[in-house]
């Protein structure tokens, strides 16, 4: 009997170890992923990187001024179309639904979100720039906001389901039409976590490469308005890591530090500011 | 949840009737663009594929030649590069995710176990191309100079570990892959298992269980649809993953017996040749791959959420 | 919100007021990547308005993209084949810029001097049927250099390359061989397992960092990266180390007879001093341009190209255009939006394609 104990209790602390092993592995992952970049990126980043543009393959120096720019200007497009369709979908599908047919934009809201990002790219290829005979950062923007669009809903409804029925019941109670009290009650009630789902979604597309490949393309120069090819960050990470030139893998680095520094700052803004809570005490 | 209220009375209701209509057209407007612009996309891949379609039929899965030279394309190789890369990236990732969830749900205490599941959780946030950067020049040479000569002097034997060790190939893609997907192995896994009710650990525990007989016998079967709900959705990221992928799988468009080897994927096949694509043939066979990736994540992803949302608490997970 | 709004108008209506200010895109070869990108930046200098923005993406994405019509003009090692040319709305022609040497570029730690490679020992190679270093196809071109008795990792290009084009352009004409089991084109199927590197970037970046491999590139590349690379036996039975010099020396027959349309092939050519691996490299512009300010501008670029543009060519490592030619050239310029005819015969090609 004593014998089969004290295998049991071998195994079970074994097993809890190896448990935590892998748990310190995963979290070291991103401490080790964390410290590459900072160590390499802050020995390539100095103050031109911000604002000069990148040079010929073989010659040092340069920046990503350009690249930089390009990818708040398709963010920033892409956030102007994605972020109120996604809101507004939302909020139909939380507050105005009907039944079937919003089963049907859930389901459907589902399917664009699994597009791999390649395949939205390829999309916005067939969509945008084939039509217009020309690689663009509208192209890029119209990608990204097809990425963005299905996580703004999906986290605008659900948080916006969160808010206790008391204050919607309130809100109609006090004479209000039902518009008027989605947009005074129920929305402010949410607005801590749509505008969370809002900032993730919105980092999750500056760091997305793949669908910018063939519909912003790249440029070397600063693109003069929203119809030419243009650089962003991620392309440009790629382009240079992927090259033999040792001051473009520099770059590289650079680049890397200063999108996940981007990236990371808002998922940890959003998160912290989720974190808080809902405004209001659930009912 | 709007429920029929005392303002659906008449007379109330003139007065509110054209706000709210407008209201509801406005955002019944915006989702049905959602479904508008879903039925574009389907429709264009279909259209866009036609003429592979057309040429090749169904034998286009199973052939493996890929010859633009010729016009002759096949998808196998692709078919072959995801999931082998998926699979192997998931046996990795499956253990270690679901590993450290029992552990952040069962025996961390409350606050240490949060914060850990937020730093993990970053990691599901870091872009891909930087997967891919640290890859190639942190993971690649790793791979080159130590793991993959390590894994022929020993295991050289089998087909699986024969060829050259570049330090780029399906093996080093699938580790990579598998860092990729742990975060979301641990994220719904966690949840799925704190879900699980105190009464079934005690009773387990009373009945003279150690905590791992309680964790492995009880708790992670009664989850058990919720962590399988959890690897699919590490399934479905693996299955669409293209930039990481593409800069350490090697770019080859064939299928070859050993991990070593350089391979592609659906996805890196179509981010390294769509912008070489010429003619009538090339373009739409590429974007019939993608069509293919397409369907297959939609319906992994589709079973992924019918498991999670059984399982876990607040029906679909914040993912 | 409204930030934005107001800077994308900006930004949009500065496109479009800029009246004078081009910005071009371009698509096409990386095998002359180094000094297109150097000429762009240079010419940029000198008229800031104008922007040519060149992808370097390979010479089959080049044909693909001006024949998909999303680029200005292409770019392209391989000359571009009559079928398709038919398949272009708008014919284009092709402009010669410089030439350039594809190199076999290596990289066997401890062995600093260059190697010399026969034909016969580049065509085993590639065909998989040298396997070794240590081979004695090599080791006999080779005396006083230790070579080591390990594989010969191959590398090739895995996209639609001009650079390929080259190469296996070569590899038919002196190796029957090759001819019969592979051929030449853009894209092949590799004999052996080799292994692939996207543009001429990948496969130097390949090399770099895999001990024991071979692979094929444009001269710029090799030496920017610090990389060795063999002298070729050439025809009259010289090993010829690449450089502008030798080259040139390629390219002066050709020039002589070059056809009407540019179109040829200088591989393995005649000359004790040719580095038999050469060849020019093309731009491939429309002959027509709906904007008129654009068909100017590009025009203008194209003068320079061929005058002050030609003396980058020799500290990157490319050779510049034989003299005959940039009169020809320059001609040929008049054709683009332009009253010249076109000349009366086109004379074949003399390219292989597959």
């Amino acid at each position: 009997m004593n014998k089969r104990l004290l295998w049991r209790k071998a195994v079970n602390g074994v097993m809890l170890t190896l448990t935590g092993v892998f748990t310190f592995f995963t979290v070291s992952c991103l401490f080790l992923i964390l410290g590459f970049l900072l160590y390499n990126g802050f020995r390539s980043l100095d103050w031109g990187f911000f604002y000069k543009l990148p040079l010929p393959p073989g010659e040092n120096g340069g920046g990503m001024g350009n690249a930089i720019v390009g990818s708040f200007e398709m963010v920033g497009l892409a956030g102007l179309i994605g972020l109120p369709v996604g809101f507004l979908a939302g909020v139909y599908l939380s507050e105005f639904e009907d039944r079937r047919y919003a089963s049907l934009i859930r389901y459907v809201a589902d399917l664009l979100n699994g597009i791999p990002s390649i395949v939205v790219g390829v999309l916005a290829w067939a969509l945008v720039v084939k039509p217009m005979q020309g690689y663009s950062a509208l192209a890029g923007s119209i990608a990204l906001s097809i990425m963005l669009i299905p996580i703004v809903t999906r986290q605008t409804e659900q948080f916006l389901r969160e808010v206790p029925q008391s204050l919607r019941e309130a809100g109609l109670a006090l004479g209000a039409s039902k518009w008027k009290m989605v947009a005074t009650v129920v929305v402010p009630a949410g607005s801590k976590g749509v505008m969370t789902g809002m900032i993730l979604g919105v980092a999750r597309i500056s760091g997305e490469s793949a669908p910018l490949l063939f519909t912003a393309l790249s440029n070397q120069f600063w693109a003069k308005g929203l119809l030419q090819p243009t650089a962003s960050l991620p392309v440009m990470i790629y382009t240079h890591a992927i090259s033999p030139f040792d001051d473009w893998n520099r770059q590289a680095w650079a680049a890397g530090l200063v999108l996940i520094g981007m990236v990371l700052t808002a998922n940890i803004l959003a998160r912290l500011v989720i974190a808080k809570g809902i405004s209001v005490p659930r009912g | 949840m709007a429920t029929p209220t005392v303002l659906e009375t008449p007379v109330i209701r003139s007065r509110t009737q054209t706000g709210d209509t407008l209201a509801r057209l406005v955002v019944l407007g915006f989702a049905t663009l959602i479904l508008l612009v879903s039925i574009l996309a389907v429709y264009e891949l279909w259209i866009a594929s036609g003429p592979a379609r057309e040429k090749f039929g169904l034998g286009f899965l199973v052939s493996t030649l890929w010859n633009p030279v010729t016009e002759q394309f096949g998808a196998l190789p692709f078919i072959y590069g995801t999931i082998v890369t998926s699979v192997l990236a998931l046996l990795i990732s499956v253990p270690l995710g679901v590993g450290a969830a029992i552990f952040l749900s069962e025996l961390a205490p409350a606050k240490v176990s949060d914060a850990l599941t937020f730093l993990i959780e970053l990691l599901a946030a870091i872009p891909s191309v930087i997967y891919g950067l640290l890859a190639i020049f942190v993971i690649v040479p790793m791979m080159r100079d130590y793991i993959e000569p390590f894994l022929k002097d020993t295991l050289g034997f089998l087909p699986l570990f024969k060829g050259y060790a570049l330090g780029v190939g399906l093996l080093t893609a699938s580790l990579v892959l598998s860092i990729m997907t742990v975060p979301f192995i641990i994220s719904v896994s966690r949840e799925s298992l704190l879900a699980v009710p105190r009464e079934q650990r005690e009773a387990a525990l009373a009945l003279g269980a150690t905590r791992w007989e309680t964790t492995w016998q009880v708790v992670v079967p009664y989850a058990k649809l919720g962590i399988s709900g959890s690897v699919f959705l590490g399934l479905a990221r693996a299955l669409g993953e293209t930039m990481a992928v593409t800069m350490v799988i090697g770019n080859e468009p064939a299928i070859h017996a050993s991990l070593l080897a350089s391979g592609s994927t659906i996805a890196t096949v179509i981010a390294a040749q769509f912008n070489d694509a010429s003619g009538k043939v090339y373009p739409a066979a590429l974007v019939e791959l993608g069509l293919v990736l397409f369907l297959l994540t939609v319906v992994i992803n589709a079973i992924a959420r019918l498991m999670i949302m059984a399982t876990t608490r607040k029906g679909s997970k914040r993912i | 919100m409204k930030k934005t709004l107001v800077a994308c108008g900006l930004f949009l209506a500065a496109g479009a007021s800029i009246a004078s200010a081009q910005s071009i895109t371009a698509a096409g070869a990386t095998f002359p990547a180094v000094i297109y990108q150097k000429w762009f930046d240079e010419y940029h200098k000198l008229h800031a308005g104008m922007q040519v923005n060149y992808q370097s993406l390979g010479s089959g994405a080049g044909i693909a993209q001006l024949t998909a019509g999303t680029v200005d003009f292409g770019a392209s090692d391989k000359p571009m084949s009559d079928a398709e040319l038919k398949a272009l709305k708008t014919p284009a022609l092709h402009f010669p810029t410089v030439m350039g040497a594809v190199v076999a570029t290596y990289n066997l730690p401890g062995v600093t001097k260059e190697l010399h490679l026969s034909p016969a020992a580049l065509a085993g190679i590639y065909l998989g049927a040298v396997t070794k270093w240590n081979d004695k196809l090599i080791t006999a071109d080779n005396p006083g250099v230790k070579l080591p008795n390990s594989e010969i990792i191959v590398v090739h290009r895995s996209d639609a390359s001009g650079t390929t084009f080259i190469w296996t352009d070569y590899l038919s004409k002196i190796s029957p061989d090759w001819q019969k089991k592979v051929g030449a084109g853009s894209a092949v199927s590799w004999p052996g397992t080799p292994v692939g590197g996207q543009g001429n970037e990948g496969v130097t970046g390949l090399v770099k960092q895999t001990p024991g491999s071979l692979g094929y590139v444009e001269l710029a590349f090799a030496v920017k990266n610090n990389l060795g690379y063999a002298s070729i036996k050439n025809a009259e039975g010289a090993f010829v180390k690449p450089s502008f010099e030798s080259v040139t020396e390629a390219a002066a027959g050709a020039a002589a007879s070059m056809p009407a349309d540019f179109r040829v092939s200088i591989t393995n050519a005649p000359g004790k001093g040719s580095y038999p691996i050469s060849s020019f490299t093309w731009l491939l512009i429309p002959n027509h341009f709906a904007d008129a300010a654009k068909s100017k501008a590009i025009k203008e670029f194209l003068q320079w190209m061929l005058t002050d543009g030609q003396k980058f060519a020799t500290e990157l490592y490319y050779a510049p255009l034989p003299k005959s030619v940039v009169t020809k050239e320059l001609a040929q310029i008049e054709r683009i939006d332009g009253t010249a005819p076109a000349p009366a015969k086109k004379t074949p090609a003399d390219t292989k394609r597959k």
